[in-house]
């Protein structure tokens, strides 16, 4: 029952990011370009209802649907994984115009190539869990 | 029905992004998606290779089933929900920028000139390659995405997460403005 109540979220989550635009290249392109402010509405307007709910769950110490007290885990504090690790990501960003949400997203859409862009990001992923010890963070 | 056919406003968008956030945050999870590509690690038997895919998966996969469901989000939204996939209304200087790298002005909701097999050849794959490999190997080194940091991190004002954002925009603007003209 709750797997189906994901997985309704999740469907949810793939139609928003399909219509807003915000899974296609082209919008990501135009963004790092300043031309728009498609992408700055949407970001800025999913930050300000973010905040907004997530205060109102500290405030009110509102509790999940289980009863469990929210926890939002803070970050380990750290520079330089955070600039170096964004910039590579940020880089990829643009060149896909894809993050790790989309990409499923536009696997659904039926844009088959995108499958070389998930496989190569989870070979990404393998290689950070090779290389993290030596990696500065 | 133009409402849900057309692109949706960026406010509509926006708000239903929070409201994700907000309704992971209720069933007790957090909104993340790279945290996938992890757990896809960890099941194919990454902890034979790193201390970094040993944990209990199990775990997370919750976060796989979302990612299903964003899957069929996608066809639903492409082939039920739009009259046509066309090409976002961009700016005309985008249009133009666009054309100079070689990308039709008519298009499709990707460009055809990247995302179709007819495109495909050696550089095209590479681009898709090396792309997908710096948002997976970038992802994990910077701890999110654009979910887990733009979203979740920044909402609950935390500074690591401006910092990663930071440096997402510093790495999507290096290559659009700087990489770009040297490959396309």
């Amino acid at each position: 029952m709750k797997q189906l109540v994901y997985l309704l979220v999740g469907v949810v989550f793939g139609i928003i990011m399909y219509k807003s635009e915000a899974a296609s290249w082209f919008r990501i392109y135009e963004m790092f370009r300043f031309e728009s402010f498609h992408m700055y509405g949407i970001i800025g307007t999913a930050l300000a209802f973010g905040m907004l709910f997530v205060y109102v769950i500290k405030r009110f110490n509102i509790k999940s649907f289980s009863g469990q007290h929210i926890y939002i885990q803070p970050k380990e504090k750290s520079f330089t994984r955070y600039i170096v690790g964004g910039i590579l990501f940020g880089l990829g960003w643009a060149l896909v115009g894809a993050c790790p949400g989309p990409i499923f997203v536009l696997l659904g859409a039926g844009f088959l190539p995108v499958i070389i862009v998930l496989v190569s990001a989870v070979l990404g992923t393998f290689v950070y869990g090779l290389l993290c010890d030596k990696l500065p963070h | 029905m133009e409402i849900i056919y057309g692109p949706w406003p960026w406010y509509v968008s926006g708000f239903l992004i929070a409201v994700t956030m907000l309704l992971l945050l209720l069933l007790g999870k957090k909104f993340g998606m790279s945290s996938n590509l992890r757990t896809m690690c960890a099941i194919g038997g990454g902890n034979k290779f790193s201390q970094f895919f040993k944990y209990n998966w199990r775990n997370d996969l919750w976060n796989l089933i979302v990612i299903l469901g964003a899957i069929i989000g996608g066809f639903l939204a492409s082939h039920y929900l739009s009259l046509e996939n066309d090409m976002p209304q961009i700016s005309t200087h985008t249009l133009e920028a666009l054309n100079n790298l070689g990308i039709a002005s008519q298009n499709h909701y990707l460009p055809v000139e990247l995302f179709s097999f007819e495109a495909l050849n050696a550089k095209t794959i590479a681009i898709l390659i090396v792309g997908g490999f710096l948002v997976g190997f970038g992802a994990r080194y910077a701890g999110g995405c654009t979910s887990g940091h733009a979203i979740s991190g920044l909402s609950n004002l935390q500074l690591p997460s401006l910092i990663a954002v930071i440096g997402f925009f510093i790495g999507g603007l290096i290559m659009v403005h700087l990489i770009y003209p040297l490959i396309f």
